[in-house]
């Protein structure tokens, strides 16, 4: 759906100097079943990503709600299953699997990758990321060490946008009220673009700031740690 | 006197309830205001506790602990309670409990009884229960004496009347208690209430109660509360009865120490209640001489026996979580259907009707975690919403009916596309094709079939990339980057 967003990612982790491999068989992690109520439907889903994803030195997700779902519930997930090499594969698994600005903060220990972006940007905190992998002020470091940024804070940065998966159309006036609020707290900002650590955030607030032609973007964190000077963004 | 009950069997779903509510400007404004005081305030008295996290650790094992004895600490707080001349009933519903109140208030020989905030009691609908056995209740805590004479319904669990301002307590004021020249300052208000209800204090003989915590070291019972009407009820009254759910129990005195010192702070944030009443049994110089407790099952036996949803027992109801709630900000507690709003509403509300109500709950939430993180006595609210969710698939999909859910069948079908990358592959390729003729000329759809037409009622969809990640990777890998 974002291809941008994996490009970014590749060109990041090269610039820094590693290799990128992405195997082909990967689909989805399963969160939206999960979530959803659909477990059983989740299960092949979680086989299917530790089957691709084994052996890996590091899996880097640019996804924070899919790194929550796989931290949260893959372990629930195979001792249900009751398959004991499934649940050793996924202890083995877990701990080398990052949410992008995590592996660069955390993993890496870095904060300047060396990023230029001359635009005003404010800066979402995806729920998950926030309260699930307690990414903290890690995402902001990133952005503050980017050249040619004008950072602006988010009012009620740790609000919920309101996606929330199929909360989104199960529920879909609360959700849009919710929505209402941070498209509101984002258009106070007066920056050009919005960014999250999560493009299904991101793809709600976008389609709210569409709809109303305000003319802002959302764009994922991972895109502006791309930018370098004297490539058109 | 009171209002159409907020009951789960009747009440419509929560997203058609959801959009009545968000249809009240007032309504929204007040809430909104309500939960931002007392969010401040509780971030302030909790961001004064260095072992916070420590005491919300804490404050769980003691929980999760009594949950997991609960049969040995509720027949120790039964020996206990009737050791010191309390009389201990058990009720195995709703029904059962109000039926062995009603028999006793009736023994007691009052037809009207003072009554302590107690959420349990409206659970069960005790007072349309009175009511209908001629016996009058007079609530006397200040939001419940509220929403009795506007004859409305609780809102949130610690202040019912949250989704009042005081201009509409104030008319509500003038026209029941007769006061046409009242003015709307927090002082004439309460003045107004005092006034009121004093009266009721020293005539009324029997009072009704929840309760806090029921000790079972020593059989006694703790109430925590603001205004002092509390104070008054357990001590005034000659009879003194409380209704109490099992999951009220606690093992020790001691463990007191650490939920006084969550309960005030996640609930009102304030360091302290102003009152905190601790008793055990009668005594003949002072207090109620006559003191039952109905210990209440209505369902927790089943929802103790889910090792999944088990911790939904743990609450302490302090409501941090409803405050906190953006769902709940946005709808108030009317929206519900149910006594019980908000996070902690959504998971126990379908359990206390062990799933044969209140389905759509578990879905009026996005997973945010803001419940979870103010929680004192770390509830997991996210995981047992998941958790429901999946039991209430589970009934929908069941039998024949199963095979004609709509949801069900795109759920199972995108599992089967997830589970195959030449399928994966096929449905990025059709998924473009299929939304064509949605697609405006500047790339974006803005209107959506079916269930999917929740997504387009405010917002746009932009169209599938023209090429994936997956085409460009290996594009790159040909061309040799």
């Amino acid at each position: 759906m974002f291809p941008e967003t994996g490009k970014a990612v590749v060109r990041v982790l090269e610039r820094l100097g590693h290799t990128v491999e992405f195997p082909a068989g990967q689909t989805c992690c399963g969160q939206m079943h999960y979530n959803t109520g659909y477990q059983a439907e989740a299960m092949p889903l979680l086989e299917r990503f530790v089957a691709q994803f084994k052996g890996a030195e590091a899996v880097v997700v640019p996804s924070s709600s899919c790194v929550a779902m796989m931290r949260d519930h893959y372990p629930k997930m195979a001792l249900a299953l009751k398959d004991r090499e499934l649940q050793g594969q996924v202890n083995e698994l877990l701990p080398k699997v990052f949410e992008f600005s995590e592996f660069l903060t955390k993993g890496l220990g870095l904060e300047d990758v060396g990023a230029y972006y001359p635009h005003r940007v404010t800066y979402h905190a995806s729920c998950h990321g926030l309260r699930n992998l307690l990414l903290g002020d890690g995402p902001v470091r990133l952005l503050k060490a980017v050249r040619g940024i004008d950072l602006v804070e988010l009012e009620g940065v740790e609000q919920c946008c309101g996606f929330g998966g199929t909360f989104a159309v199960k529920n879909a006036d609360v959700s849009g009220a919710m929505l209402a609020d941070k498209t509101t707290a984002v258009l106070k900002t007066k920056a050009e673009a919005c960014t999250a650590c999560d493009n299904s955030c991101l793809m709600h607030i976008q389609g709210a700031l569409h709809r109303q032609k305000t003319g802002v973007r959302t764009v994922h964190l991972a895109e502006i740690l791309a930018g370098e000077e004297g490539v058109q963004q | 006197m009171s209002g159409t009950a907020l009951d789960p069997k009747t009440a419509p779903t929560f997203p058609m309830a959801a959009k009545t509510a968000m249809g009240d400007t007032q309504l929204r404004k007040n809430v909104r205001h309500a939960t931002d005081v007392i969010q401040a305030k509780r971030a302030r008295v909790v961001g004064e506790m260095p072992d916070w996290q420590e005491l919300r650790e804490a404050g769980k094992q003691v929980r999760q602990h009594t949950m997991e004895n609960l049969d040995f600490y509720l027949e120790e707080f039964e020996a206990n309670c009737t050791r010191a001349g309390g009389v201990v009933h058990w009720a195995r519903d709703a029904e059962e409990a109000r039926r062995i109140i009603v028999e006793l208030v009736k023994a007691s020989g009052s037809e009207e009884v003072i009554k302590i905030k107690s959420m349990t009691t409206e659970e069960i609908q005790l007072n349309s229960a009175l009511e209908a056995a001629g016996i009058h209740p007079f609530e006397t805590d200040l939001a419940e004496l509220i929403i009795q004479l506007g004859q409305d319904r609780p809102s949130h669990i610690v202040v019912p009347a949250l989704h009042k301002n005081r201009h509409e307590i104030r008319a509500i004021f003038q026209r029941e208690m007769n006061l046409p020249e009242l003015g709307d300052q927090p002082h004439d208000l309460a003045d107004a209430a005092r006034m009121f209800l004093r009266e009721k204090f020293l005539r009324v003989k029997t009072g009704v109660s929840g309760a806090n915590f029921l000790i079972a070291e020593t059989g006694g019972v703790c109430i925590v509360e603001s205004e002092g009407n509390g104070r008054m009820c357990l001590t005034l009254p000659e009879t003194l009865i409380m209704v109490a759910g099992i999951d009220k129990v606690i093992p020790r005195y001691q463990d007191l120490e650490v939920l006084l010192q969550l309960l005030p702070r996640s609930a009102t944030g304030e360091r302290m209640n102003p009152y905190t009443s601790i008793w055990t049994g009668v005594d003949a110089a002072d207090g109620p001489r006559v003191f039952h407790v109905v210990l209440m099952d209505n369902a927790r036996t089943e929802i103790l026996a889910d090792e999944e949803a088990r911790q939904t027992l743990n609450c302490i109801r302090c409501a941090a979580c409803q405050n906190a709630c953006p769902v709940y900000r946005q709808t108030g507690g009317h929206a519900y259907g149910s006594v019980y709003a908000g996070p902690i509403g959504a998971i126990l509300t379908p359990q206390l009707q062990e799933m044969h109500y209140a389905q759509s709950l578990p879905y009026a939430s996005s997973l945010c975690g803001a419940c979870y993180e103010v929680c004192p006595v770390k509830i997991n609210i996210p995981e047992v919403l998941i958790h429901l969710r999946n039991k209430v698939v589970k009934q929908n999909t069941a039998g024949v009916a199963g095979f004609f859910d709509v949801e069900a069948g795109a759920m199972k079908a995108m599992a089967m596309i997830f589970r195959s990358e030449r399928r994966f592959r096929a449905a990025q390729r059709m998924g473009r094709v299929a939304e064509s003729p949605l697609v405006g000329k500047d790339g974006w759809i803005g209107w959506l079939p079916g269930l999917l037409g929740g997504w387009t009622q405010v917002r746009d969809l932009q169209e599938m990339p023209k090429e994936t990640f997956r085409d460009w990777w290996e594009r790159r890998g040909k061309n040799g980057n």
